[in-house]
């Protein structure tokens, strides 16, 4: 609690943990391209300094607030030694600007504009070294990288995985897997946080975009979408509509227009996955199975419990992902000749929040009838790519329906793109009618909330059960270990790679921060709100599925005959 | 053997000491690394072989007169190794060879007899006694004190000599408190280079809400030229780990950790000897001499991080994390070692602290100036005729030391200045000769103590190529973490090595200025705030040195062949083409007969025709 004069306005602070909080809440944008809330404190990229009336520098993020300070932080010193620093880094960076996936996004090239860097005295000394294509969501370029560590840190402190870490010293440090390997080669679980993280383009999505493009020029193919819920609530970021608005009428307007043959919706996915998860958990529960049942949605995690868990490998839920069920669904659909009377192959097309779709999608248990389930997969950030490519006005479109049979989705299916979702939508399955009290008390029992682990019990026919949800695999290891070390018994367990959940994925238009996570968690919540149907065993097409093509397909259209964590193709 | 309380242990004490004086003649090799290096070992061996044939016993039997034969730690003398010192006499014998040990066991150990050849001379004078040679005489040995006078493998050689009676005063007589309140009374500062109060360290960890602290000792000493550090861990290892337990009990610690890095094969032997001896004598394990306190010591070794004598680095070193510093707050005091608080000194902080806790903060402030009391132990290096080991008063003077004790410039060069500090700290010249050496003085010029490392430079020392030199240490040493340090000193040292090159430009002072500036403000941790300093203070004093470089292209030292001219004296060129057929590159070119030429466009400066010419005739101009 005190007082500090920033810039001689004089400033009130509470409990904030260091004077870069209290001076961007001052409302000044002060330059840092290291230091990220969520993560620890590492001061690497020096910009955040600041000088105080004795002509004292230091690091605004890693000192602490005390009463009566004084700090300048635009001083002449400042703006040129700032300067200097991205000039530096400047130096050491390969600057092809033009091409890079970033142009125009990039942090660093932003600092250079704004702190006017109209020549580099220094030329690059680095050796060029190769990028790494291994892995089939993320793209890594060395050259580009700048050393500030958040890949590193994110994927340590919020994915728990520690994929990738420095290695050498001074000019020749890098960021690397270790002993040189590549990616694909250690135990990233491709969620993508990493690029999200990254101030340049170092860290990158494969992209599926010219292969989509060549598809949807093909006549004798059926270019088929499914778009997540979650890319609803995000893809509006890059055309300046409100954060969190749902955009999926105009995205299913603008994938006509490009050409797509049928745009159907994920959380019909979603819906099928409910049922067949509801139906598992309860048999599981009443037949004595193994529990806790852990959810099988998110192929990142999948990927960790298979690498770190192998001993929770039978607990993951047997449910393909409700990309796998969506697109086992449609294929089958359309192998029916009654269904596809000019016969054209069917290319399944997914729109995705998350990088770690395309790993699943190569999994050895996305296949059926020896045919890929899913063709290609674009994130969030492709498609708008491919909407600036074809030069469509997004915000003139009128919004469109998604087409039937498998376009319609419950509410339950679309707050999947939220932490918690999969799990809310599981319980309203479990319980009995559809009021609002009930559906009330169900978003009030635990479900929801901002923290990345939330403890709850509901009781279901006289038994307690214990949910647990979890967002980022650094919290779903700890939740592991103690189930492992039974300090914890739990009948159900969501777990979510990324923090907040699929809203937040690797994928999508890059926003940090909480107040983000609720922009877009809102979003969602609003988008059920609006839902006719809230109940995913709810949702007639569904059901009329279930009584039609689907009967006896059950399992192996929506069901993983065997666990797959890694084994590409 | 295990001591069960103090009793035990001053008994201990005096059954050693009678021992000791059983021995009527002492030899103690020096076993440092650097008398080793020249051959020591091999003549504590011939030593021990003599004294078989003579059947003089070499075991310490309780009440047999013998002769004992003993490895040492550094003696100090370094320049003057391999050293071996005869008690009761105190005849110190200097670069002993092999041939000199039988002679040395006929005259002095048999007849007691001084072997003068091998005695220490100065302007015709003969100094049999160690402590008369003007390079001991002029110092204050107070922390190594026991250096080289003991036997550094055997803890009852300690014991002998004090070791572990300050501990055992703070175990039984005082409480931590009282210890912490000498501690800062003495005003003891930390000897690892920044100076910190070591009373107030200790203090802060014992105040900290959790209970589990640690004691980590910082042996990682990684200034090109320094081994103060390395000496007391080789020397007097029973010093430093007592310095340790006092810490561990006025701090409340249990565990204890020496940082040391692995190129100190030896320190680290004779550590991890001193620690099972103290073990096996319960001078360390659970309750110590049969009281409540008890303390573990381990060793970690470093993997040559220069960073990683950064506090920081160095407990994440320990953890099994890369060495790279932190950003702070949290300071180690708070959250240090595995997240707890930590006492982290140096080596020589620690091997202060049992003398203090003996005779006293008074006593200790009798030394030293008023700021910064007590002694400092310093690694002399460099153009000087006396290199080696030194402990001086805080505040005695440049001049004291690079004339008196160390003997003044090698080979009758002039001095032109003494790098303090190592790769962090700066060049003090002529005109601070006459400063006392202590922490604030010090840094008004522009440098460091750091922790004890001062190499003399004579005016064959070019100061561009000194800075080119630490800069290059300091970035291949950078942890690569912060942007200042990591990209800055990278630039620095390409624009250094273009200057040394003879390429250099106008703008490349300013832009040096310019970004070890930005580095001294900017940068994450000490290390990286001070990488610049050699060049900053280079630049502040030899200004004109870089500008000749830079715009005469002339390097008035000498050094920097690219400013080198091979030029042949055609009055004394006889015409023998032998430098022309020695040249690799062709760069001779003339007739039989008649004075040749050297093409310095060609020229690669190896020197090979100048040395190959019978008649003086080549010439280098700089």
């Amino acid at each position: 609690m005190g007082k500090i004069t920033i810039d001689g306005m004089e400033v009130e602070f509470t409990n904030e943990k260091n004077l870069l909080t209290i001076i961007k809440k001052a409302g000044i944008d002060i330059p840092t391209l290291c230091y990220i809330d969520e993560l620890s404190t590492v001061g690497d990229c020096r910009l955040c300094t600041v000088e105080d009336e004795k002509g004292r520098m230091f690091a605004s993020c890693s000192e602490e607030p005390r009463d009566g300070m004084v700090i300048f932080t635009n001083t002449r010193r400042l703006r040129k030694y700032r300067k200097l620093i991205i000039e530096l880094l400047l130096s050491a960076h390969c600057q092809d600007c033009n091409t890079c996936s970033k142009n125009g996004d990039c942090r660093l090239q932003h600092m250079a504009r704004r702190y006017g860097i109209l020549n580099v005295r220094f030329s690059d000394y680095r050796e060029r070294l190769p990028q790494d294509h291994s892995s089939p969501s993320i793209i890594r370029d060395p050259n580009k990288c700048i050393l500030c560590g958040n890949c590193v840190r994110v994927c340590e402190e919020l994915e728990g995985v520690g994929a990738i870490n420095f290695m050498k010293r001074g000019s020749e440090a890098r960021v690397t897997p270790a002993f040189g390997k590549t990616i694909a080669e250690t135990d990233c679980v491709c969620c993508g946080q990493c690029r999200v993280f990254c101030p340049t383009g170092a860290i990158s999505i494969h992209h599926h975009r010219s292969w989509v493009w060549d598809a949807l020029e093909d006549p004798d193919l059926r270019v088929v979408a499914q778009v997540a819920p979650a890319v609803r609530v995000a893809l509006g970021d890059a055309f300046g509509i409100p954060e969190g608005e749902n955009v999926m009428g105009k995205i299913v307007n603008v994938l006509h227009r490009m050409g797509f043959d049928e745009v159907y919706d994920t959380t019909y996915g979603a819906d099928l996955t409910i049922v067949e998860e509801t139906k598992e958990f309860l048999d599981r529960l009443e037949q004595g199975g193994r529990l806790p049942l852990l959810t099988s949605c998110c192929p990142a995690w999948v990927k960790f419990v298979g690498e770190q868990f192998p001993e929770f490998i039978d607990n993951v839920s047997t449910c393909r992902s409700p990309q796998g069920m969506q697109s086992a669904t449609v294929k089958e659909y359309f192998r029916d000749p009654k269904n596809n009377p000019d016969g054209r192959r069917t290319v399944m097309v997914s729109i995705m929040p998350c990088t770690a779709k395309k790993m699943e999608k190569e999994r050895e248990n996305s296949y059926t009838k020896g045919e890929k389930d899913t063709d290609y997969v674009i994130t969030s950030t492709e498609l708008i790519e491919m909407i600036t490519t074809a030069g469509i006005d997004f915000n003139s479109l009128d919004p469109e329906a998604s087409d039937i049979p498998f376009g319609y989705g419950s509410g339950g299916g679309v707050i999947f793109g939220v932490s918690g979702g999969v799990t809310e939508a599981v319980l309203r399955n479990l319980t009995d009618g559809h009021s609002k009290d009930v559906l009330h008390n169900i978003a009030v029992s635990g479900v929801r909330g901002g923290s990345q682990v939330r403890e709850f019990t509901v009781n279901y026919k006289g038994t307690d059960l214990n949910i647990c949800v979890v967002s980022g695999l650094a919290r779903a290891r700890k939740v592991l270990e103690d189930v492992r070390a039974g300090r914890k018994q739990y009948h159900f367990i969501e777990v979510m790679a990324c923090p907040g959940g699929c809203i937040m994925g690797g994928g999508q238009p890059i926003k940090i921060g909480r107040e983000h996570v609720k922009n877009r968690t809102d979003g969602i919540y609003r988008s059920d709100k609006v839902a006719s149907v809230k109940k995913c065993g709810d949702n007639p097409m569904v059901l009329s599925l279930y009584d039609g093509f689907l009967k006896g397909k059950e399992h192996e259209l929506l069901h993983n005959s065997k666990f797959c964590a890694k084994n590409f193709r | 053997m295990r001591l069960e309380n103090r009793t035990q242990a001053v008994e201990y004490r005096d059954a050693c000491l009678k021992a000791l004086e059983q021995e009527t003649c002492r030899i103690l090799i020096c076993g440092g690394t650097g008398c080793l290096a020249g051959g020591s070992g091999k003549l504590y061996e011939r030593f021990l072989e003599l004294a078989k044939d003579t059947d003089a016993s070499v075991e310490i039997g309780p009440e047999i007169a013998h002769l004992g034969i003993h490895k040492s730690g550094c003696h100090g003398f370094c320049e003057m190794g391999p050293l071996v010192r005869i008690e009761p006499y105190h005849y110190l014998y200097l670069k002993v060879q092999l041939e000199d040990c039988e002679e040395i066991f006929r005259e002095t150990v048999l007849n007691g007899r001084p072997v003068q050849r091998l005695m220490y001379q100065q302007d015709g004078r003969i100094y049999p006694a160690q402590e008369e040679i003007p390079f001991y005489a002029k110092q204050t040995r107070v922390v190594l004190e026991n250096c080289g006078h003991i036997d550094a493998e055997h803890i009852s050689a300690a014991i002998a000599a004090g070791a572990y009676e300050g501990f055992a005063k703070a175990l039984f007589t005082m409480t931590p408190e009282e210890i912490i309140q000498v501690i800062t009374d003495s005003k003891l500062r930390g000897r690892g280079g920044a100076g910190f109060p070591t009373g107030k360290k200790w203090s802060q960890v014992a105040r900290q809400p959790e209970k589990t602290r640690y004691v980590v000792c910082n042996g990682d000493e990684g200034d090109p030229g320094a081994f103060m550090d390395r000496s007391i861990m080789e020397g007097d290892p029973h010093r430093m780990i007592e310095g340790m337990m006092i810490a561990a009990f006025a701090t409340g610690a249990q565990e204890g950790y020496i940082y040391v890095r692995a190129e100190y094969p030896l320190a680290v032997e004779r550590l991890r000897l001193a620690i099972r001896q103290a073990e096996e004598l319960g001078m360390l394990g659970d309750h110590i001499l049969g009281t409540d306190f008890s303390f573990h010591l381990h060793i970690n070794r470093g993997a040559g991080a220069f960073v990683c004598g950064e506090g920081s680095a160095l407990t994440g070193s320990i953890e099994g994390n890369r060495g790279m510093p932190r950003v702070k707050p949290p300071r180690t005091v708070e959250q240090g070692l595995w997240g707890k608080p930590t006492v982290l000194n140096n080596v020589e902080t620690y091997a202060n602290v049992p003398m203090i806790i003996l005779k006293g903060a008074d006593w200790y402030k009798s030394m030293g100036t008023e700021g910064s009391p007590g002694t400092k132990a310093f690694a002399l290096t460099g153009n000087v005729c006396n290199t080696g080991l030194i402990e001086v008063p805080m505040g005695t003077t440049l001049r004291e030391i690079v004339f008196d004790i160390g003997g003044g410039i090698k080979d009758g060069g002039s001095f032109k200045a003494v790098q303090t500090g190592g790769p962090s700290g700066g060049c003090l010249t002529e005109e601070h000769l006459d400063e006392p050496l202590d922490f604030e003085s010090i840094k008004k010029f522009g440098s460091i103590i750091g922790s004890g490392g001062l190499v003399v430079m004579d005016d064959h020392t070019c100061m561009v190529e000194v800075a080119r030199f630490f800069m290059s240490f300091t970035q291949r040493e950078s942890c690569g973490k912060c942007v200042p340090c990591r990209e800055g000193t990278k630039r620095m040292l390409e624009i250094l090595e273009r200057i040394v090159a003879g390429k250099g430009v106008e703008d490349d002072l300013y832009t040096l200025d310019e970004i070890g500036n930005m580095i001294k403000n900017m940068a994450l941790c000490g290390l990286g705030k001070s990488a610049p300093l050699p060049v900053l203070s280079t630049m502040r004093y030899f200004r004109e040195e870089y500008e000749e470089h830079i715009f005469e292209h002339k390097c008035r030292a000498g050094v920097c062949s690219a400013m080198q001219k091979y030029i042949i004296n055609p009055d004394l060129c006889k015409g023998c083409t032998k430098c022309a057929r020695n040249c690799p590159v062709g760069a001779i070119s003339g007739t039989v007969k008649e004075p040749h030429h050297i093409d310095t466009e060609k020229c690669i400066k190896c020197g090979a025709c100048m040395s190959s010419c019978n008649f003086k005739a080549i010439y280098v101009e700089s």
